[in-house]
């Protein structure tokens, strides 16, 4: 699970190599010309970024998930697991990755176990609240013709509850990126580490905002879009 | 590569007796550490996210009442918890830092901006879910849209509004810890310095950080219950009102 993580070793030699530079960037100005010359310092961190991202959103989707169908087929579980998935992402980020810094090191594993632990309030939320909104009706008639409970899990209620079990995916996505800027305290990458080693360069902070926001948003749409694809009765619905 | 246990668990004692006995600084030059230090710490900490906190309760909460009440501009009310999660927190501390400088006021103001989106979602959120039909018992008995505000929706929406200022606090609280980067000392500095703290004053800090929220969420936990009217308890499912992430925010987000 090793990224290539070459950024870490570098430390903050970010900020010590703008130092020597004049003008512009040296005052700690926006510096359009510089931001333009120097994209690519940005293009490893940004990739780093992602891959905390994504990756602790789709295990914690997987997750999630399953925990959801199991409590919806136990619902004694349903409060302890609302609890204790409550409890963990109660827990501040940066002191989560401090507190995992001894049990697992430093780098992005750590991040991503604190990460993922993150998303499952969420994702688990929306897959109950989902399914508990399934139609009665609908349940009834698919069972009036004849579905096992399997079938009924797989070809009714799930796909009926997945615009809010996206709808978890889409806001678990977003508050992601936006604490993985906290990851680099654990030793691992992200555009966290820039704005950090360079916070009173507007240049440098503004670029490190758009990248993150447009970050957030990009995987926003994508969710957006894949639901829009696999729920095609809902477009046919609302024409 | 875990560790083995034993070298955990003496890296947790060492950073306990980081928050309870002072020590030398890392270049040994300070005494660090300690009950005193890092309880100045935690009353810097607690008292910067307070403010905030306090601040955005009095510019949202008129705001989500009043939008609420005549149930407009949805977009505004829950598009800025949208934004709010969109953009990062750091990028909002950095953004303060850069553009605005650094100081109390500063961070203060950056901490109230983090603050406000949950606030304001959750209280409009909380006015719209009030059963139409009792505003308009209401109105029938001849209540003023003051009174209506002040003795039918604001009660029922009183449990929702708390759901939105616990997760503001527990948000303010979390990201205070980096306010030394804005110049304000908080639970952070011991973590944002470890060149001076040390691996257990990171850690300490961090123990003290995580205590303090979660002893903040359980507390407002608590409150919300209080502030539950008796009758959405026995009506409600499963009893108490929507915790830390209201539904019903999506379900509307939704539409």
């Amino acid at each position: 699970m090793s990224l290539p993580l070459t950024i870490i070793a570098q430390g903050g030699g970010f900020v010590r190599s703008r130092a020597g530079e004049t003008g512009c960037p040296g005052n700690d100005g926006i510096c359009l010309n510089w931001i333009l010359d120097h994209l690519d310092r940005y293009q490893t961190p940004f990739i780093e970024h992602v891959y905390i991202s994504v990756v602790p959103v789709a295990i914690g989707f997987a997750i999630a998930l399953s925990l959801g169908l199991l409590a919806h087929r136990l619902r004694w579980l349903i409060t302890p697991l609302t609890g204790l998935t409550s409890a963990l992402y109660t827990v501040p980020s940066i002191a989560a990755f401090l507190l995992l810094l001894p049990v697992t090191g430093r780098g992005n594993d750590t991040a991503i176990v604190a990460l993922t632990a993150y998303t499952l309030v969420i994702i688990f939320r929306n897959v109950i609240t989902g399914l508990a909104g399934v139609p009665k009706d609908s349940i009834d008639a698919a069972r009036g013709m004849g579905l096992t409970s399997r079938q009924l899990l797989f070809g009714v209620e799930l796909p009926l509850a997945l615009p809010e079990i996206l709808a978890g995916l889409r806001i678990a996505a977003a508050t992601t990126v936006g604490l993985a800027a906290f990851a680099y305290l654990a030793g691992a990458g992200g555009l966290g580490r820039n704005i950090d080693s360079n916070i009173t360069f507007k240049g440098n902070v503004l670029v490190c905002g758009v990248l993150l926001t447009l970050l957030a948003a990009a995987l926003d749409l994508t969710v957006l879009t894949f639901q829009r694809f696999v729920t095609p009765w809902r477009r046919a619905a609302s024409s | 590569m875990t560790p083995p246990l034993a070298s955990i668990l003496t890296t947790f004692r060492d950073a306990v007796q980081f928050i309870f006995e002072q020590r030398e600084s890392g270049a040994g030059t300070v005494r660090v550490g300690g009950l005193q230090e890092v309880g100045h710490l935690a009353a810097n900490h607690f008292a910067v996210s307070f403010l905030a906190v306090a601040i955005a309760l009095a510019v949202s909460v008129p705001i989500g009442l009043w939008l609420g009440h005549l149930g407009r501009a949805e977009f505004l009310a829950i598009g800025v918890a949208n934004i709010g999660r969109a953009v990062p927190a750091l990028a909002i501390i950095a953004f303060f830092v850069a553009f605005l400088g650094t100081g109390f006021t500063n961070i203060t103001f950056a901490l109230t901006l983090l603050a406000i989106p949950p606030i304001l979602t959750n209280t409009y959120v909380g006015m719209r879910q009030v059963d139409p039909e009792l505003v308009d018992a209401a109105r029938g008995q001849g209540l003023s849209e003051f009174q209506v505000v002040r003795q039918v929706e604001l009660p029922l929406a009183l449990a929702t509004m708390f759901g939105g200022v616990r997760l503001s606090a527990v948000t303010v609280l979390a990201t205070a810890t980096i306010a030394p980067r804005a110049g304000l000392d908080t639970l952070g500095t011991p973590i944002l310095s470890p060149e001076v703290y040390g691996e257990a004053g990171q850690i300490g800090a961090a123990i003290v950080v995580a205590v303090l929220t979660l002893t903040t969420d359980a507390g407002f936990a608590l409150v919300q219950r209080l502030v539950t009217p008796k009758g959405l308890k026995v009506a409600g499912r499963g009893g108490g009102p929507s915790r830390t992430w209201p539904m019903s925010i999506r379900r509307v987000q939704l539409r």
